[in-house]
């Protein structure tokens, strides 16, 4: 009671702390985080391999596969780290400008610690020490139909990796496996999406015909694997040049891609425990 | 050439910056003559700041001569207002900011003896655009043309710049970007925004704001004056506060209207003439603006106080106003668990008398 009382006052007196992208720590620990592991845990049931991949300390960039028509599994495999790696690290996410044009969801994002998509901010994120995490698929990914689930798409043009390679900063692939079912795109309605100014217009078996109660994620099995980090302190000098960072994106790509179908054979049945 | 300049003109010593950083410069002894150029004659409450300034009654057209004729060897460009005063409306405020630059930089240009050009600029430089990285470092370009004035007027003035180093690239010139002004004095849009009982917000957004405490923006343009540190910086305190830890700092209430009506206000406020919000103020809400400030203090060896540190300042200067202080909020605070203690004392009692 007095913990919470003290929260409360901290909280109607802005006495806490803010970083420069707007990260609230306290926030994220005492309202983000708690909500966020219902689903985690209770909802997808997610499993999490590897974290020991994950540096327990210093700048690394966390590179995952995108699904899920809204980006659930940005904000899952935040409460992986958090709550699975020995030092409790927070993720910093990097998302797309459509998210920080909304209002609400601009400041929601902001303060969980995420920043806009770009390579100062990257950059800045990874130089001092913070564990950045990336989709480079973006809409292609989390907007793609439900047919071509686990079906990496292109990886745009590797930007993440050239602001990897600048500050020298390791890189995680990850695979994630469950998002692809909780909204299944059946179709995309692209005039009502280009009227409304978003990437799609996803038709679900449940989105748009039961309303608000369609934005209930379906409860498929999640597993979520952290691969081996990839050095990058030695190829500082070739951020630069595109094919280094072509072919480094790709191998971030492939070993994505076969770790998908290793969990994949993991999890036969979608929706089971 | 790093000596301090001998004879240096600041422009608009009729306001408060100006006189500030021109009587702090007559009272250098290295500096011989201060020459304090404004079209406008200085209020009785700066007149005594003044009292060792030369001043000259002109406008950046007519001085054109006497930055020659004087011998200046620096420059000190001040006359950039952010706000269109009830008075004289947006028309004057941008003759005075870009017609104003344009000429004293024209005149400058042309006087031999000049060593140094120090000017005021803004954060607004930065635009205001959602593709915008979170923080802005002296390199960034602005996306887009903002719709803000001031800013508009900010790029017009740093483009003159540019014109003048090309033109004199021996003239030490130093550009500074200065986050918004705070102190406990200090009297511009934004403090009397925040001085206000009930603020008005903008709905969904949060912007993050940075504040420079007037005390080290004037060390920092004396210092700049004084030395050398030709470039552009960044001026503002270190740290962030959300607009809305801000306003709940200062004990302040909020009141979060949608943007569209924000707008139609403030366009409507204008007409009327009691401008406190125009679109700079209404981007900088929607945005935030958060700039990097390594390479200012690398070159000035000088750290401004912090964000929240200047903002403290501003509440101490005014306590009146504000509903929710910390000081209620902690003494409701503790008569909450007072009272929670005193029950369950009484319950024990209760407890062990049974």
């Amino acid at each position: 009671m007095a913990r919470g009382l003290a929260f409360l006052r901290r909280r109607l007196t802005g006495g806490y702390e803010v970083d420069e992208f707007g990260f609230d720590r306290e926030l994220n620990d005492a309202v983000f985080q708690p909500l966020l592991r219902v689903l985690h845990h209770d909802w997808f049931r997610t499993e999490v391999f590897g974290i020991e991949n994950v540096p327990p300390k210093g700048g690394a960039l966390v590179v995952a596969n995108h699904s899920g028509t809204l980006a659930l599994d940005a904000l899952m495999l935040g409460v992986a780290i958090r709550d699975q790696h020995p030092e409790e690290r927070h993720l910093r996410l990097l998302g797309a400008d459509l998210v920080f044009r909304m209002p609400v969801v601009s400041e929601l994002a902001r303060k969980s610690g995420a920043t806009v998509a770009c390579n100062p901010d990257a950059e800045r994120l990874m130089s001092t020490g913070e564990l950045v995490g990336v989709f480079p698929e973006g809409f292609k990914g989390i907007g793609k139909r439900f047919a071509d689930r686990y079906k990496l798409q292109r990886f745009g043009r590797g930007g993440f990796v050239s602001a990897a390679l600048r500050t020298g900063t390791p890189i995680v692939p990850v695979a994630i496996v469950g998002a692809e079912e909780i909204y299944p795109i059946l179709a995309d309605v692209k005039p009502l999406a280009r009227l409304l100014g978003v990437p799609y217009f996803p038709v679900t078996p449940t989105f748009p015909w039961l309303g608000p109660l369609g934005l209930v994620p379906l409860p498929s099995k999640w597993l979520i694997q952290f691969c081996p980090p990839i050095p990058t302190e030695h190829l500082t000098d070739l951020a630069d040049d595109p094919m280094v960072v072509y072919n480094l994106a790709d191998q971030v790509r492939e070993t994505i891609q076969a770790t998908l179908l290793e969990l994949l054979e993991k999890r036969p049945d979608a929706f089971g425990l | 050439m790093t000596s301090p300049p001998s004879v240096v003109v600041v422009t608009g010593v009729s306001r408060y910056l100006g006189a500030r950083v021109a009587a702090r410069l007559a009272a250098d002894s290295r500096v011989d003559r201060v020459v304090g150029l404004d079209p406008h004659e200085p209020p009785t409450a700066l007149r005594e700041l003044l009292a060792d300034v030369e001043l000259i009654r002109a406008d950046a057209r007519a001085a054109s001569g006497a930055i020659a004729d004087l011998g200046a060897e620096a420059v000190v460009h001040l006359a950039v207002t952010s706000a269109p005063d009830a008075q004289h409306g947006r028309a004057a405020m941008k003759e005075q900011n870009v017609i104003g630059t344009m000429q004293l930089l024209a005149a400058a240009q042309a006087a031999p003896r000049l060593r140094k050009l120090v000017v005021r600029s803004s954060t607004a430089a930065y635009g205001a655009s959602f593709r915008d990285p979170g923080v802005f470092t002296e390199d960034t370009e602005p996306r887009a043309v903002p719709r803000g004035s001031f800013a508009r007027d900010i790029l017009d003035i740093e483009g003159y710049v540019r014109g003048f180093r090309r033109r004199r690239p021996e003239v030490a010139a130093t550009v500074l970007r200065f986050a918004p002004f705070i102190s406990s004095t200090a009297d511009t849009t934004l403090t009397r925004y925040f001085a206000q009982p009930v603020v008005p917000t903008v709905l969904g957004r949060d912007a993050r704001l940075q504040f420079v405490h007037v005390d080290d923006a004037l060390e920092i343009l004396h210092r700049s004056i004084v030395e050398e540190h030709a470039g552009t910086f960044n001026v503002a305190g270190a740290g962030i506060l959300s607009l809305s830890q801000a306003i709940r700092r200062a004990g302040r209430i909020s009141v979060p209207l949608p943007e569209g009506t924000l707008s139609t206000l403030a366009g409507v406020a204008r007409n009327v003439g009691i401008g406190q919000i125009g679109f700079d103020q209404i981007d900088l809400f929607v945005h935030g603006r958060v700039v990097d400030t390594t390479r200012l203090e690398r070159e000035f060896g000088f750290t401004p106080r912090t964000t929240a540190e200047a903002f403290d300042d501003f509440i101490k200067g005014h306590a009146n106003g504000s509903s929710l202080t910390a000081d209620r909020l902690a003494a409701a605070e503790k008569a909450i668990l007072d009272g929670i203690r005193r029950v369950r004392a009484g319950a024990a009692a209760g407890g062990d008398r049974h």
